[in-house]
């Protein structure tokens, strides 16, 4: 049967991509392209938690419009603001 | 072990059977629930993270509360809006009906924004006038910057209140037609676990959205693939006006994301690859706040003679930093933040790279204002039974040639609320479930089991990046016989090159691989009954605008175009009358004229 960590893998990356905003899709779904496999079993969780928040209150945390909430508040998370995953897409090449 | 043997339904019964979890599918399912019928709602996304949920702006209906106010005033807005393609008799059953979906709204608890003496809010928005074109109307409500979110929560609290039954990130994949014609029911995939169910019910709702995804550069997420419209086009039915496709100026280049109409509103401006601020010639008296469609049109002009910016030369520059910084940041703030993330650019430096994005979708499923999906035949109104489409994916039709700003959102609830009264009114609870006719599900397993073995050597984002970039090309703002007679012809190869698709997961489980084929599978027919439309309609009318037939012609196209696709991929038009009349006699018919503003 297959790996429940390549089940959870698979789960997170049809709902990073299936957002209710275009924003979202990008930010979330580009970074799970790039980082997905080199998670660890806890950051599939932490990944997991971040979402279920509603989309327009994690973009608000995302762009630093409103401070995240503590528990979300994490190492992953600061990665996916740097948005560094987003450089070099054709929308942003710099 | 063969593929069919490894495959088997569980099976469930209903009175109604909701596709979507949007504004509309939500308010359908909350409609039938209340009157009593056993009602399921299928969604391939959590409720909550429907499209609906990135509709900002608001939500029109004649409540006066900012001063008079008439559903009739609306209803001309409406059709002078559609450039006269509406059915006026659905037109006036949106606008009269607007009000007291609203109130609906608020007695289920949306929380709107308030004037002091405690009325709902409303804001002017484009297109919307009081006394037939005279004034400024006031007629859009909103919920801060979240209507759509506010509403989304608000209604699928409401529907699990009555007991409709949620099938969450399950995807549909075909319906079943008895073969009769009469819809009933649907199949659709567990995402995860991989079960596959067969839901038999005596009234289907399609309430799927959108196709922006067809299109390069959209707006829309990446969810909307239009399912519902594919699936009506595989039960040998027809879609409607799909060549009309509503452009928003000032799409980020490359993401897609939307930088408002507020932008230009507070002064940003667009140039050329030369520094011209170019819309001072197409518009010279509203320059760069034209509507909509001629900022589009003029930044298509501007790339198609070379004088695009970038190194394609393929896009425009808004430009927003000669404003002052802390305007900027009061009253643009999301501006600031897109520009940033989407663009990598800092507004109060640099300009930001646009396009003209696809927005919205006037054409979809044909109905009456009932909900009731028209079947095409003989050019009358006939009903397919048992099948109703609502939202975006419906064309009911009140957007005709082009839909006005804050009209989707009513559309959305109004005719939710009809479903669900139609619903109540031909949905016998008592009567016995229909027979499901024998086989009924195995076209959903022989699509299904085909695209999860293609074993071809091109992968579907390939295929799905030559169609967005043909629709993009040949299709888009900029349209004549020549650009569209290619177009018909490319979009026919990447149709015959998915025989080659490859898929390389075989598994059912949150295959996002295969689920993404399917949605291709989807978009490309909607994509094909788009582009043949465009090219056989030879006249400039609402968001199809022909460089060769600037004109509208009334005479020869005022009708709906119908678009069938068959399991050949042929593609086969046809033509129905536009309602030239109204729901009652206490309006008349609004005659055409000029679109003017």
């Amino acid at each position: 049967m297959s790996d429940p960590l390549d089940v959870r893998r698979k789960r997170i990356r049809f709902r990073g991509w299936h957002r209710g905003m275009k924003e979202m899709d990008l930010i979330l779904g580009i970074f799970i392209d790039a980082e997905l496999e080199n998670l660890s079993a806890e950051e599939l969780g932490t990944l997991e938690a971040l979402l279920e928040v509603p989309d327009d209150m994690l973009y608000a945390w995302v762009v630093g419009r409103e401070p995240v909430e503590p528990v979300h508040d994490t190492a992953l998370f600061k990665r996916i603001c740097d948005l560094s995953h987003l450089d070099g897409t054709m929308f942003r090449q710099k | 072990m063969s593929a069919s043997k490894a495959y088997e339904f569980q099976d469930h019964s209903f009175d109604v059977v909701v596709v979507g979890a949007g504004g509309a599918g939500l308010r359908a399912t909350l409609g039938c629930a209340q009157a009593g019928l056993k009602t399921a709602c299928i969604t391939k996304v959590f409720p909550t993270r429907s499209h609906t949920v990135a509709a900002q702006g608001g939500i029109s209906a004649s409540l006066g509360n900012m001063g008079p106010d008439d559903w009739k005033w609306h209803m001309y807005d409406t059709v002078k809006g559609s450039d006269w393609l509406g059915d006026q008799d659905a037109i006036e059953y949106l606008c009269r009906n607007a009000p007291k979906a609203v109130y609906e709204l608020e007695h289920f608890g949306v929380p709107f924004s308030r004037t002091e003496e405690g009325k709902i809010y409303q804001r002017p928005f484009g297109g919307m006038t009081t006394e037939y074109g005279k004034g400024i109307a006031q007629r859009t409500c909103a919920a801060a910057d979240r209507t759509g979110h506010a509403i989304l929560h608000t209604l699928y609290g409401q529907s699990l209140r009555y007991d409709a039954e949620f099938f969450i990130e399950f995807f549909a994949i075909d319906l079943i037609m008895s073969d009769d014609g009469r819809c009933v029911g649907v199949v659709a995939l567990k995402m995860d676990d991989g079960t596959l169910h067969r839901f038999s019910a005596k009234q289907t709702i399609l309430a799927t959205g959108g196709y922006g995804r067809a299109y390069f550069s959209a707006t829309s997420a990446h969810t909307c693939t239009g399912d519902g419209n594919a699936m009506v086009l595989r039960a040998g039915l027809p879609l409607q006006d799909m060549e009309f496709v509503q452009f928003h100026p000032t799409g980020i280049y490359g993401a897609g994301c939307l930088i408002t109409e507020g932008a230009r509103g507070e002064g940003g401006y667009l140039v050329n690859s030369e520094g011209e601020r170019f819309m001072e010639r197409y518009a010279p008296s509203a320059k760069d706040l034209a509507s909509r469609d001629v900022v589009s049109r003029s930044m298509t002009m501007e790339i198609r003679e070379g004088r695009g910016v970038g190194a394609g030369k393929d896009h425009i520059f808004l430009h927003l930093d000669h404003l002052d910084p802390d305007v900027l940041a009061s009253r643009l703030p999301g501006i600031s933040e897109s520009a940033r993330i989407f663009a990598g650019v800092d507004v109060t430096k640099e300009p930001i790279p646009v396009l003209p994005t696809v927005h919205y979708n006037m054409g979809g499923i044909p109905t009456n204002y009932h909900g009731e999906v028209i079947s095409g035949k003989g050019g009358a109104d006939d009903i397919v039974p048992g099948l109703m489409a609502i939202g975006e994916a419906a064309c009911v039709s009140v957007h005709g040639a082009n839909r006005l700003g804050s009209n989707s959102l009513i559309d959305l609830v109004v005719f939710g609320r009809a479903a669900g009264l139609r619903a109540a009114d031909v949905v016998d609870p008592a009567e016995k479930a229909p027979t499901l006719p024998k086989g009924a599900g195995e076209n959903s397993i022989a699509r299904l089991d085909h695209f999860r073995n293609a074993n071809g050597s091109t992968p579907t984002a390939e295929l799905r990046l030559e169609m967005q970039r043909t629709m993009q090309n040949n299709c888009a703002v900029y349209r004549t016989g020549e650009v569209l007679e290619e177009g018909v012809k490319l979009m026919e190869k990447v149709h015959a090159a998915a025989d080659d698709i490859k898929v390389t997961d075989r598994s059912l489980i949150w295959n996002s691989d295969l689920i993404e084929t399917l949605e291709f599978d989807n978009l490309i027919v909607q994509a094909r009954a788009t582009m043949n439309g465009a090219d056989a309609r030879k006249e400039s009318r609402g968001g199809h605008a022909r460089e060769d037939f600037p004109n509208r012609d009334d005479e020869n196209w005022m009708k709906h175009t119908l678009a069938w696709v068959d399991d050949n991929r042929n593609v086969t038009l046809g033509y129905r009358e536009v309602h030239n009349y109204t729901l009652s006699n206490e309006i008349e018919y609004i005659q055409p004229k000029e679109r003017v503003y």
